[in-house]
């Protein structure tokens, strides 16, 4: 069945005790992952994302509601899940000592994975993550991309049927990223394989079949990356002014102008309706002797999206804040 | 391409760019870590170095700042050789690694006044600049936290700002915002150009391809050796092979199945077939030539195809594509 959930979470939540009083890491977060999907979490430094991945794998517990992974739940079923769930956590670092070959044995063991299964299994994924011929070599002495691409195979040691990914790419290079995300679109492709995937990178997040987006611990959408972007409201313009701060000020008061953000030495101007704002805003700069090198509309692509939504979260946060400590105060 | 690259500043006179490289080389024994790379940087401008893990970058910046000697060539940093004149180009060149080095039991003031006492800056000009600086890295009302306490975003803003303490004119920037978020990498960039907007030269790494798109030339380095330079517009049209066909489908995994068959099986020429989200990227020679086999090939599987055409390759095709094909 291709609409089976494999991942769900309603109403999750956890506190953790602070000086003053508690935080929730995690606020009432309810989402779905259907098998097959690569889901994509993705939200600012601190925003719950490695949280919601621990109390998915029951590795923390949660203070209130609940979750379960191909209907086992987080906290009560942890051997099934263990047994059916690869996880690539955080940072995570293999044993440097061990060569691939030893690292993989050494992970199958683990997971209990007969030798029998071994015999097949290894060389398999080994080919998989283009690793055959480096079977010798300490995993230390290999590439960032290939120590990657092995944690990766070491997940799947136990055929998993999901696995859960935190930034499994942070600070690797371009090439090596990209090769990686295509050895998940080869695992979504060829086995169906449900991926969960915590990622900083907009350009990752694009290259999954759903995101959510996450922010002070609360999701704030959970959709497609077409439709997420669709969330931002009006049109983009793009342009270099020749005064950047001055324009930017101008920018910011303008009729139709819904949001300024800025974009190196260009400012990116999110307006209701590009075709009839561009003409204002071309005179507005005039009337103050900024020069720039054309006004053009551009797509928005996924990291405005993210900037725009989170901000817009912020904003509204604060605003209820505000009231609930003005309430406070009568 | 090493004559190539020194073209659009050919009017000029080389001694006087901030940043001038000729036939730069560092071998360790047997390896040759940078190969005969030549380029300059015009003064005020964002110049992106950028290149896999193990393509020289940070040797070239080490080599920059006089941290290491040349195996040959020679390097000229706001008209200083960095290996005679280390000491003088230094205090006129600002340096941030990856690792930012900030001392975490100092508070954010007390590390620009400990960077401001290493390059040795006076009494009262250390007071002015201090509170300059955390104006412009945004920690007002958190001058007086432990460094420790703040969070990547605050942290690489206070690093930036300790590299700059001495006004350098040229800053290089190694990684500066590996593993921050998008928001805070947009303010950072914010801080970058408001410097060059003062005449100050920036060389920064870096691995996320949207802030490459921001620098105004970018190098490829790829073992060791230039492969591309360029702004990003002109090397989008100039140095990507093969071109991008984005096909939106009803079934993209059995799509996705199928082309690979093919990609394997040579009835296509295709270079690289990838899964984007509902999307499926195939890199080709032709598009146009391959683009109705392709579709037919889909539809006979019984796959509907809802859109089929050419998209702009994004820089970090480009990237891949010139890194990749680049065998020395």
């Amino acid at each position: 069945m291709i609409d089976e959930i494999t991942l769900s979470a309603e109403g999750l939540s956890k506190r953790f005790g602070t000086s003053n009083g508690s935080n929730n890491a995690v606020d009432h977060l309810s989402l779905q992952v259907r098998r097959g999907e690569t889901y994509g979490l993705i939200g600012p430094d601190g925003a719950g994302k490695t949280t919601t991945v621990r109390l998915l794998l029951g590795l923390l517990s949660r203070s209130e509601g609940k979750s379960s992974i191909l209907g086992f739940d987080s906290m009560n079923d942890t051997y099934e899940i263990r047994e059916r769930v690869g996880y690539i956590a955080q940072q995570f670092v293999l044993p440097a000592d061990l060569t691939v070959m030893e690292n993989m044995s050494f992970f199958a063991n683990i997971q209990g994975v007969t030798r029998e299964e071994q015999k097949n299994r290894i060389p398999e994924l080994l080919a998989f993550a283009g690793l055959t011929d480096f079977t010798g070599r300490l995993a230390g002495q290999l590439s960032g991309g290939m120590k990657k691409k092995l944690a990766l195979a070491c997940s799947l040691i136990h055929t998993p049927q999901v696995v859960l990914l935190d930034e499994p790419t942070l600070g690797v290079d371009p090439v090596s990223r990209r090769e990686f995300w295509n050895l998940l679109g080869n695992l979504r492709a060829e086995r169906g394989l449900t991926i969960f995937v915590c990622t900083p990178y907009m350009d990752e997040a694009e290259r999954c079949t759903q995101i959510g987006l996450i922010y002070e611990g609360k999701l704030i959408a959970s959709d497609t990356p077409t439709q997420i972007k669709r969330l931002v409201n009006g049109e983009l313009l793009e342009l270099t002014p020749s005064r950047f701060v001055p324009a930017q000020e101008l920018m910011t008061g303008l009729e139709g102008v819904l949001e300024v953000q800025t974009y190196g030495e260009k400012l990116h101007v999110f307006v209701d309706e590009a075709v009839r704002r561009t003409p204002q805003i071309e005179a507005a700069l005039n009337t103050q002797g900024i020069t720039h090198q054309g006004i053009r509309r551009i797509e928005i692509r996924m990291e405005e999206a993210f900037i725009s939504l989170i901000r817009r979260q912020a904003h509204a946060n604060e605003k209820a804040n505000t009231e609930t400590e003005l309430k406070g105060q009568k | 391409m090493n004559q190539e690259n020194l073209d659009n500043h050919q009017d000029m006179d080389l001694a006087q760019l901030p940043i001038v490289v000729e036939g730069l080389t560092k071998s360790f024994g047997d390896f040759i870590a940078v190969d005969h790379v030549s380029f300059s940087v015009k003064a005020g401008d964002v110049f992106g170095w950028l290149g896999p893990n193990g393509a020289g970058k940070t040797t070239t910046i080490r080599m920059l700042l006089g941290l290491i000697k040349p195996t040959s060539g020679s390097a000229s940093v706001l008209g200083f050789d960095p290996v005679t004149q280390t000491k003088t180009m230094q205090a006129h060149v600002g340096y941030m690694s990856q690792q930012f080095t900030l001392y975490n039991e100092l508070t954010a003031r007390e590390n620009i006044q400990f960077y401001g006492k290493v390059y040795g800056l006076d009494r009262e000009e250390l007071g002015k600049r201090q509170d300059e600086i955390i104006r412009m890295a945004g920690l007002v009302g958190r001058e007086n936290v432990l460094t420790s306490r703040l969070s990547g975003g605050w942290k690489q803003r206070l690093a930036l700002g300790c590299a700059i303490v001495h006004r350098p004119q040229v800053v290089f920037l190694d990684e500066p915002t590996a593993g921050v978020d998008p928001i805070s990498r947009r303010d950072f960039w914010g801080l970058i150009y408001a410097m060059t907007k003062k005449g100050v030269t920036v060389l920064v790494t870096t691995h996320y391809m949207d802030e490459a798109e921001l620098c105004q030339r970018v190098g490829f380095i790829s073992q060791g050796r230039l492969v591309a330079i360029d702004s990003p517009s002109r090397l989008k049209q100039t140095q990507m092979h093969g071109q991008v066909l984005e096909i939106n489908c009803s079934d993209p995994e059995g799509g996705m199945r199928v082309l690979k068959t093919i990609q394997h099986q040579g009835q296509i020429p295709i270079l690289e077939v990838a899964l984007y989200g509902a999307q499926i990227h195939v890199v080709l020679p032709d598009v146009q030539e391959y683009k109705e086999a392709i579709r037919n090939i889909l539809l006979q599987k019984n796959i509907q195809v809802n859109s089929i055409e050419w998209i702009a390759p994004t820089l970090e095709d480009v990237f891949i594509s010139s890194v990749t094909t680049f065998s020395p």
